[in-house]
């Protein structure tokens, strides 16, 4: 985990260095700084220091939360302490309608397998897959936020402050980025579930003289969601890590994704470097925590 | 055995399947009749229609492309007409069945006592406590060593002989009056199989469970067996008692099936004798007799279908469908096929 997180942060650093991004000491001594004031500043920041101690003072910085930002001057860490709540609030949201809905969509699709309404979930399935997020959150606020006004046109309120304002505020984002992940979902749970089905437990449970219900939750589903669940756990990871780019610029949500994009916009190093670190430690936590959870789920996998 | 009612009495039974080539008739006119504690086998090979005629029995072939006919009476119940929720209540209670694959019947994410204290607890109303100290009991009972602390052993931690022991240990749990048991031995090692075989006979014993036994091999059934039923093609071509079967068999693809068992008490043949030719497609199966296109002796009259019935004399339950008369039979099947027809045990003077 370490070495993934050193190597992705070292390969962050130098294409950073490599981009045409002049110098960042112009940018920090202001409009009409004096050659003298960029020379202190390029001195005090250590740009004219080598590459790899560069690297060593940005690292060393962002493990003590010192880290400040080129173009805002701001403390990165406290930026990054702020975002995280949004996009917190936004990913587990989103996961859980998206793995619902998957579900039962999924479920019922894989029952009605052939027929017309799994025909047309399929195709709704691929309209969901085809439409991008950007398009569909410009819609829905423009047309339910903006045009409409149910729901309030961006922003985020904190959750401590005002619960339902909060859940207000995110029902947009998270339908706009569920849809995508509902497309995807329900066609896996889908499949999963119609291969689990003609698998000889299944015949054994059905002969035990269980229910329906019984047999297809408790033998079926359970089977079946194994391995969606994996990649629920990855997904999710990504999102937290600031995944949701596209939604929470769209939204104005100021979550983690939308300050990397801001900070990839104005070349901002410092930001970029946490933000890579920060979205890599959680694909990487999360990738654990599913290895952990497919333990739990799967008992095969404990001893081995 | 006769002269009991009987446990349950299939009749006419057909079932066909919807299928994009066309319909298969996997089953056709099959009746048999089962009697309390009875061992009954239904021997035939791969296709012949032996695994569907029994999972017919517990619903279990029910579904969109299935089309079921004649009946299968057990008790007062019509299995084949039955609801969802009265088979509900016959499966697993009444009728129990244990499957070919004890790697892959066994759900793998729950411990296999929890998969037999849910049956258990699917028909009777008791406690969990009651449901784990019965279900310890029947493991025990199967032969599964230290059951106190395997019914807490996912199905991954036993091997395949301990796993089919669970299976019969769950279809036991609600002591089911029929066991219905799919080649129940096919997928363990031969000594693992006289194990499970001779505890599916002792259950019997004790328990006076009726059972339907599967198998496409004489030889399995031949000890544990009361009566054997010979599928070919989706149709009965011959029944009887076991010693009916394989001393004085009817029809010629029981002398086949009987031709090539291996035997111990004969020297070894340079080959396996083997049926000439394939079971038919149950697509287009062959007119009259499905056993004409493989059969030496086959004649004129075989493009009719002959009827299921008793042609030795001196043994009235002994039916078989081939025009040949019994002494045709009898005299060609020495000649034709040469092994068979085991000598009859010699009466041993008390």
């Amino acid at each position: 985990m370490i070495a993934v997180l050193f190597a992705i942060s070292v390969i962050t650093f130098a294409i950073f260095n490599v981009i045409p991004n002049g110098d960042p000491a112009f940018r920090l001594a202001g409009h009409s700084a004096t050659p003298a004031t960029i020379a202190t500043i390029r001195h005090e920041w250590g740009f004219d220091k080598p590459v790899y101690v560069q690297y060593e003072k940005t690292m060393e910085k962002i493990f003590n939360g010192t880290l400040i930002s080129y173009s805002t001057q701001t403390n990165v860490d406290t930026e990054i302490r702020h975002d995280i709540w949004p996009t917190i609030s936004l990913a587990v949201g989103a996961a859980l309608l998206w793995m619902f809905f998957a579900i039962c969509l999924g479920m019922y699709s894989a029952l009605k397998a052939g027929k017309i309404s799994d025909r047309f979930l399929t195709a709704l399935a691929l309209v969901g897959i085809s439409m991008p997020v950007f398009w569909v959150g410009a819609l829905l606020s423009y047309y339910l936020g903006f045009k409409a006004g149910i729901f309030p046109n961006g922003g985020y309120t904190s959750l401590t402050s005002n619960p339902v304002q909060w859940a207000w505020h995110l029902i947009l984002p998270w339908t706009a980025l569920s849809i995508l992940f509902i497309g995807v979902y329900s066609r896996l749970v889908r499949s999963s579930i119609l291969d689990t089905i003609n698998e000889d437990f299944v015949r054994t449970a059905r002969s035990k003289g269980l229910g329906q219900r019984q047999v297809l939750l408790k033998h079926v589903l359970r089977n079946s969601l194994i391995p969606v669940i994996s990649l629920w756990g990855l997904d999710f990871g990504a999102i937290i890590g600031g995944g949701a780019i596209v939604t929470e610029s769209v939204f104005n949500l100021g979550g983690v994704g939308q300050y990397a994009a801001n900070s990839i916009q104005s070349l901002d190093v410092p930001p970029v470097m946490a933000l890579t670190i920060f979205i890599a430690f959680f694909v990487v936590l999360f990738n654990t925590i599913v290895d952990i959870m497919y333990a739990w789920l799967d008992p095969r996998i404990r001893l081995s | 055995m006769s002269s009991t009612t009987p446990l349950l009495s299939v009749k006419d039974l057909a079932v066909s399947f919807a299928t994009e080539d066309g319909i298969v008739r996997a089953v056709d006119e099959v009746s048999y009749t089962l009697a309390p504690r009875e061992i009954l086998a239904i021997v035939g090979e791969s296709g012949s229609g032996k695994s569907v005629t029994v999972m017919t029995l517990m619903g279990l072939t029910r579904g969109v492309n299935a089309r079921f006919g004649g009946s299968a009476v057990f008790g007062s119940t019509d299995l084949l007409t039955a609801s969802e929720e009265e088979l509900q209540r016959i499966r697993g209670n009444d009728i129990a069945m244990i499957f070919q694959d004890p790697m892959t019947s066994l759900d793998p994410v729950y411990k296999i006592g929890d998969q037999i204290i849910e049956q258990i607890r699917a028909h009777e109303h008791v406690s969990k406590a009651v449901a784990r100290d019965r279900t310890i009991g029947l493991l025990d009972e199967v032969g599964i060593p230290r059951a106190r602390e395997r019914v807490d052993s996912y199905p991954h931690e036993l091997s395949g002989g301990m796993r089919q022991r669970v299976m019969i240990a769950m279809a036991l749990s609600c002591n089911p009056s029929i066991l219905i048991a799919d080649e129940p031995t096919t997928a363990l090692d031969v000594t693992i199989q006289a194990q499970i075989l001779e505890r599916i006979k002792q259950l019997r014993d004790s328990t006076d469970t009726a059972v339907i036994i599967v198998t496409h091999d004489l030889g399995v059934v031949a000890d544990i067996a009361d009566r054997i039923v010979v599928m070919y093609a989706g149709r009965i071509v011959e029944q009887g008692t076991v010693d009916e079967i394989f001393y004085d068999p009817q029809h010629p693809y029981t002398w086949g099936l009987l031709g090539s068992i291996t035997r111990l008490d004969r020297e070894r043949p340079r080959r396996l004798p083997s049926i000439p030719g394939s079971p038919p497609s149950l697509l287009d199966p062959p007119k009259g007799c499905h056993f004409r296109p493989r059969c030496p002796h086959e004649f004129d009259r075989c493009q009719e279908v002959p009827p299921l019935e008793a042609h030795v004399g001196e043994a009235p339950g002994h039916l078989d469908r081939c025009w040949l008369s019994t002494e045709e039979k009898r005299s060609r099947r020495e000649v034709g096929d040469g092994q068979i027809g085991l000598a009859r045990p010699q009466e041993t003077p008390a």
